[in-house]
């Protein structure tokens, strides 16, 4: 298991310098530099404009930035914005969770009823119900996040008035940021003072539930088909009639040793699906108002905040990684037979 | 009373407008402690008779039958839940491909124990213990490293017998082996039906052999059908029926065995295929093909008749030359 691991350790480290190349390059691809834009339409002395790209770093050839950027990040720098001044680590981790939370939320809510309709669907084959949620699967899938936002909000928040419009909380309540993650820290301050924060911890949830819903739809889709196409190849395997021939109950033949086989191909996808959320995020953060690094990250693209870009997108990129590497282990313990792979 | 009896059982597939008789009126009974061979070509129904019985055909047959008893139980009327008891415990059954019987996952010693866990309500240390007996009875060397290990890291011949070990970890009346030696080499194929026999001798259970294999029957079991397309088409002791057959296809399929063919001739085959669901013909199944066929038979469906040492379904049995 150890040893599995580590082989999958360094088959990371090139796909991160990749990563490291692109940001670099994609970001000084688009026209306009830093100083530019800060300056908007005032027109600037070519004296000053040369002087601020010199205190910048940035007037260096660019192998060499790019040299440097590499020894910041080898050395542990990430830099600071170049509009803020506060370091990119700090703004990243005070914005982090926001995103997380979301992201949580939407992957759970995906996992949970992607599961669920995937196996139910594949267990009543040809039904109304499995050509049901397969159409749904297929529209769900080929939703524009924007549009399905929008439509959300339309008809649960503006019309019957149930869940709020946008942002994490209501204005009335003021709740320190303890973990950054606004439901534990709604729910400890409501416990820790009840008169004061009462029906905090369920506001939060309202907030989250649409943009958790709009995140979630096309992972949830991706999984709901996966989880059925896969149940039905391994349900006709032999081995399922040997767990029945034990005289198990269904139940357990399907979750235990039809599913536990069925979601290897599964939990990749969920795992490929991390990197849609992220990218979902943005969108999605946009619409809600949802203080998170994809609005961060939109803001810094258009300051074009190089290190904040740089760093943030790595940062993301590095996460993006990190979870579909959990999920190869994962997938290890799922599948015998890749584990002693050799 | 015997200990499975099985009257007039139909096994269908397909719509309601266009149904495929798999099985059609069998009927067969099986003693305790006795060992009954069933063979026929692929595509006679020996499969999906016991899965019939077994309730493993999971509502994709409808099963019919005048009676289907084990033990006692009418298993035409019992629940799923109590079929469930009786499925795994009373009568077990272990598959032809080894390699894909045990699932990947888990490993053989999670598999060996569940059935315990389940049938037995075995925990812990006697759990542990006995699924180390039952691979030690199946002769699995270094038994008690091999509990943690999983079927990939298994040739066939040890995953079968871990599946043998699943088979008769609840001290069945009745297993059932389908085709148990048809995926395997000749070398193991001996070694595997030697621990078949033994455990069947010494758990004095019942066994089923389902097989193509005429030789593996006349050395082991005491009595046998031959299936023809979904039909039993000869039933009776085996020295009888090796010594003489009564059905014409018997005959043929002996005649096939190369040990049974002396001299310079050519193997004897008998040409042509099992009828399928559209080519039935309306007379006797085998008409197409039997080497003795007269008139009556391709006209009229012959019945099982008894004999005083089994049955044969057809018209001119072959003890009674002078018919012919």
């Amino acid at each position: 298991m150890f040893s599995f691991i580590l082989r999958r350790l360094g088959l990371l480290l090139p796909t991160f310098f990749g990563i490291t190349l692109i940001t670099f390059g994609l970001i000084r691809l688009i026209p306009g530099d830093p100083v530019e834009v800060m300056v908007g339409e005032r027109t600037l002395d070519p004296q000053m404009h040369a002087d601020a790209m010199h205190r910048l770093g940035l007037d260096k050839p660019i192998y060499l930035q790019y040299v440097d950027y590499l020894h910041n990040l080898a050395t542990g720098h990430l830099g600071e914005s170049l509009v803020t001044k506060d370091s990119v680590w700090k703004e990243f981790t005070t914005l982090f969770p926001a995103t997380l939370e979301l992201a949580v939320m939407a992957m759970l809510f995906a996992a949970v009823f992607g599961l669920l309709a995937g196996v139910i669907a594949a267990i009543k084959r040809g039904s109304i119900f499995d050509h049901g949620v397969m159409g749904l699967a297929l529209t769900g899938f080929s939703m524009p996040i924007f549009w399905w936002g929008l439509i959300l909000i339309m008809f649960f928040s503006v019309k019957l008035g149930w869940t709020p419009v946008s942002g994490r909380l209501d204005l009335a309540f003021d709740i320190a940021p303890r973990t950054g993650f606004m439901l534990i820290d709604a729910w400890l301050a409501e416990a820790a003072d009840p008169s004061l924060n009462a029906g905090a911890f369920k506001d939060a949830l309202k907030h989250l539930i649409l943009p958790a819903i709009v995140l979630g739809t096309i992972p949830l889709a991706v999984i709901a088909r996966m989880t059925r196409s896969s149940m039905l190849e391994v349900l006709r395997e032999d081995y399922v009639r040997t767990a029945r021939a034990k005289g198990l109950s269904p139940a357990r033949v399907i979750f235990i040793h039809t599913l536990r086989n069925a979601m290897i191909p599964v939990l990749t996808v969920m795992g490929l699906q991390v990197g849609t959320l992220m990218g979902g995020a943005v969108l999605t953060e946009t619409i809600f108002s949802w203080p998170g690094i994809g609005k961060w990250l939109i803001d810094a693209i258009s300051r074009r905040d190089y290190p904040v870009v740089q760093n943030g997108i790595l940062m993301v990129a590095t996460l993006v990684i990190l979870v579909n590497f959990i999920v190869d282990i994962l997938y290890g313990i799922a599948n015998p037979r890749i584990r002693h792979a050799k | 009373m015997s200990l499975l009896q099985i009257k007039n059982l139909s096994v269908e597939f397909g719509s309601d407008k266009n149904p495929f008789r798999a099985v059609e009126g069998l009927d067969l009974t099986v003693d305790q402690g006795e060992i009954v061979g069933i063979v026929g070509e692929s595509g006679s129904g020996k499969s999906v008779t016991m899965m019939a019985m077994m309730g493993l055909l999971e509502g994709q047959g409808r099963i019919v039958a005048d009676q289907l008893e084990f033990d006692g139980k009418n298993l035409l009327t019992i629940s799923a839940r109590e079929r469930r008891k009786i499925v795994g415990k009373d009568i077990s059954m272990i598959f032809q491909d080894p390699m894909t019987a045990l699932n990947p996952s888990f490993t053989v010693g999670y598999q060996i124990m569940e059935v315990l866990k389940l049938h037995q309500g075995l925990r812990g240390a006697a759990l542990k213990a006995r699924a180390l007996e039952l691979m030690e009875m199946v002769e699995i060397p270094a038994a008690a490293s091999r509990l943690s290990a999983y079927p990939h890291q298994l040739s066939g011949g040890m995953s079968q017998r871990v599946a043998i070990a699943m088979a008769i970890a609840c001290n069945p009346k009745l297993l059932i082996a389908d085709e148990p030696t048809t995926a395997l080499d000749v070398t193991i194929q001996a070694q595997i039906m030697e621990l078949l026999v033994s455990l069947q001798q010494s758990q004095n259970m019942a066994l089923i052999l389902i097989t193509h294999d005429l030789a593996v029957v006349a050395e082991v079991a005491q009595r046998l059908a031959v299936m023809y397309a979904g039909q039993v088409a000869e039933m009776g002791k085996v020295p009888d029926i090796f010594r003489h057959p009564t059905h014409p296809y018997t005959e043929a399929l002996l005649k096939s065995i190369p040990e049974h063919s002396k001299g310079a001739h050519r193997l004897s085959t008998l040409p042509g295929i099992v009828p399928g669901q559209y080519d039935r013909p309306s007379g006797c199944l085998l008409s197409p093909r039997c080497p003795y066929v007269q008139e009556r038979c391709r006209a009229e469906r012959p019945a099982l008749t008894p004999l005083p040492q089994g049955a044969v379904r057809c018209h001119f049995p072959l003890y009674d030359k002078e018919s012919r």
